[in-house]
């Protein structure tokens, strides 16, 4: 079964398991079976070694010295900036700014651009997004008086592209949208969006933390302005990630935090900012993770992210079709694998999602309860928290029968079965 | 490789615990309340909603609402059982000897844990303290604010960890 469902997209998830040792180990003497790729991604030895090599080999402080350690790291900094434009195809990557994290890439945006925006002026988020694309805007809105609109969802958790021309107007300034749900897994339609936001005068931020990882991703295809995204959950080191923007608009932006690097020019009471995207990375950066990050999309590059998403959607059908057969799961999202990513939230209404993944955790097998960073959408579905299975490259069929029979095993545990 | 400590989940899950977790006590709508409060776990979104019942200051009646884990919900029950007839303070010198066990730290003398003691298990699984507490932490805000003549409050578990 696994054989063939593998030779169809292109790569063996089980052979590449070789190449996370992570999950080599076994958990409450059982084999690792990792489901909470949503939260982060496992590394892969390539980006545990490119790790090491940055500081055995080039450590230094960088674009400061002539010295060839700090030459080297500069070329390993800036080298993981060139690899990321690359492989979401941004025009530039001085539109590529290294942050820490997707947060932090959105806060920017909301910081920055958000600046740019006063009374009565508008921003469209939805009633899906995590708490990194809700929180930033709600501040914006408490300093500005900005006004927060949110795309309704439908019955089946899909955006509710019917509503969007009531919401959108000339005073939208900006839509910021997540391109997959971590919730429900949907996969929203951001392109045909962005070109409506562009329509209004809006620019488009688009929180790729869900998709980026997960399938092809073309910045310039999408029309998008603006795209976060995270290493961490890209199967990078911790503590990088990415506003991928268009220079232009990076051009008009003020930076949010001032210090070392940013500079092009400092007296006692006066400084002028250097050249984007320099501009927004005040201090030094995290040299070390940003080095061991192209490894990981190497790795990505090498399977084909189309092929990635033909793995994770022949996977994530299977897991819809066998927790649907149990019978009693409450299932969150659109059921067709063609609309959703590699998660599938959900509820079993006599065990609480803590329980539940307490029980699974004995059987070695690595899920996510709780509201995970979306509270407005969990009260929006009516229910205090939800249990996640998220998938990645290295999982397969036996992941998904294991997660069943930890199900099965949990209702028995609670005198159900 | 992180030391673990063993654990079973039965020490988690004792049957005391499921019982009070299958079959919630005080859960019955008071004939009067005096005091309320909404509890609220950030981390996970667990809610608990509490109304006291008081002669004087001693409790009356207990309800217990929201939704919460078997370990939140148990603790809630054994709290709706234990603590009518005692007064505040005794219900507050509760809470705190079950926080204090919770932590790995002794119980102080002279406090009857009663069933709370079947959650004792809970301490070796770091994340679930907050569950097992919730309840607690909600009951300890409602008599405060009830003190202060106000009849509700809010409470949260990180309030509770950031009060340690
Ligand atoms: C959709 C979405 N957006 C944003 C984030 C935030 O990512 P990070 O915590 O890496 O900043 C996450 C991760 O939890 C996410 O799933």
């Amino acid at each position: 079964m696994t054989a063939t469902a593998t030779t169809a997209v292109g790569f063996d998830p089980r052979a590449l398991r070789a190449r996370f040792p992570i999950l080599a180990r076994r958990v409450h003497g059982r084999p690792l079976v990792y489901l909470d790729n949503a939260a982060t991604t496992q590394k892969p030895t390539a980006v545990l070694d490119a790790l090491t090599s940055y500081y055995t080999t080039s450590n230094a402080n960088v674009h400061r010295g002539v010295h060839t350690l700090a030459e080297e790291a500069t070329a390993l900094y800036e080298q993981c900036r060139t690899r990321v434009a690359r492989f979401v195809n941004a025009p530039d990557p001085r539109g590529v700014v290294i942050v820490r994290n997707a947060t932090e890439a959105i806060n920017l945006v909301a910081r920055s651009w958000g600046a740019t925006l006063g009374d009565g002026d508008e921003v469209l988020l939805s009633e899906m997004e995590h708490h990194s694309n809700l929180v930033p805007w709600i501040m914006l809105a408490r300093e500005r008086h900005v006004t927060l609109r949110h795309l309704p969802l439908t019955a089946d958790g899909r955006l509710d592209l019917a509503a969007l021309p009531s919401l959108l107007s000339r005073r939208t300034r900006v839509v910021a949208l997540t391109a997959m749900s971590n919730v429900l897994g949907t996969i929203n339609p951001i392109a045909e969006i962005a070109a409506a936001a562009h329509r209004a005068g809006a620019v488009m931020v688009v929180d790729g933390a869900q998709s980026v990882p997960h399938m092809p991703v073309d910045f310039t295809a999408l029309g998008a302005d603006f795209l976060a995204f995270s290493a961490h959950k890209t199967y990078g080191p911790t503590g990088v990630g990415f506003l991928v923007a268009k220079p232009e608009l990076l051009e008009r932006m003020e930076p949010v935090a001032g210090g070392g690097e940013m500079i092009r020019e400092v007296r006692l009471d006066w400084a002028s900012w250097n050249e984007i995207p320099h501009r927004f990375e005040a201090g030094t950066p995290n040299i070390g993770d940003a080095a061991a990050f192209p490894p990981a999309l190497d790795l990505l590059e090498e399977l084909g992210m189309a092929a990635v998403r033909a793995h994770e959607r022949e996977l994530v059908g299977y897991a819809l079709e066998r927790l649907r057969a149990l019978g009693w799961l409450q299932l969150h999202g659109p059921m067709d694998a063609d609309s959703r990513g590699g998660l599938v939230s959900f509820v079993d209404p006599e065990i609480h999602p803590h329980d539940l993944a307490q029980v699974l955790d004995t059987y070695g097998i690595a899920v996510r309860a709780g509201h995970h960073c979306a509270q407005p959408l969990m009260r929006r579905l009516d229910v205090a928290a939800t249990a996640r299975a998220s998938l990645a490259i290295y999982n397969d069929r036996d992941d998904v029968d294991a997660l069943v029979e930890g199900l099965v095993a949990a209702r028995t545990y609670f005198g159900l079965a | 490789m992180v030391e673990r400590p063993d654990v079973a989940l039965d020490d988690l899950y004792r049957e005391v615990v499921m019982d009070h977790h299958r079959r919630p006590r005080g859960r019955a709508p008071l004939p009067r309340v005096d005091a309320t409060a909404h509890g609220f776990n950030p981390v996970c979104g667990d809610e608990v909603v509490l109304s006291l019942a008081l002669d004087g200051d001693r409790v009356a009646g207990v309800r217990v609402d929201g939704r919460g884990c078997a370990i939140c919900t148990a603790s809630g029950s054994i709290m709706a059982e234990m603590i009518p007839g005692h007064t505040a303070a005794e219900a507050e010198a509760t809470a705190a000897a079950f926080r204090a066990v919770m932590h790995g730290e002794p119980a102080p003398a002279g406090v009857e844990l009663g069933d709370l003691e079947a959650l004792e298990g809970v301490q070796k699984f770091a994340v679930r303290v907050k569950c097992a507490m919730l309840p607690w932490v909600t009951l300890v805000d409602a008599l405060a604010a009830w003190r202060e003549g106000r009849t509700d409050a809010t409470a949260t578990t990180e309030a509770e960890e950031a009060t340690r």
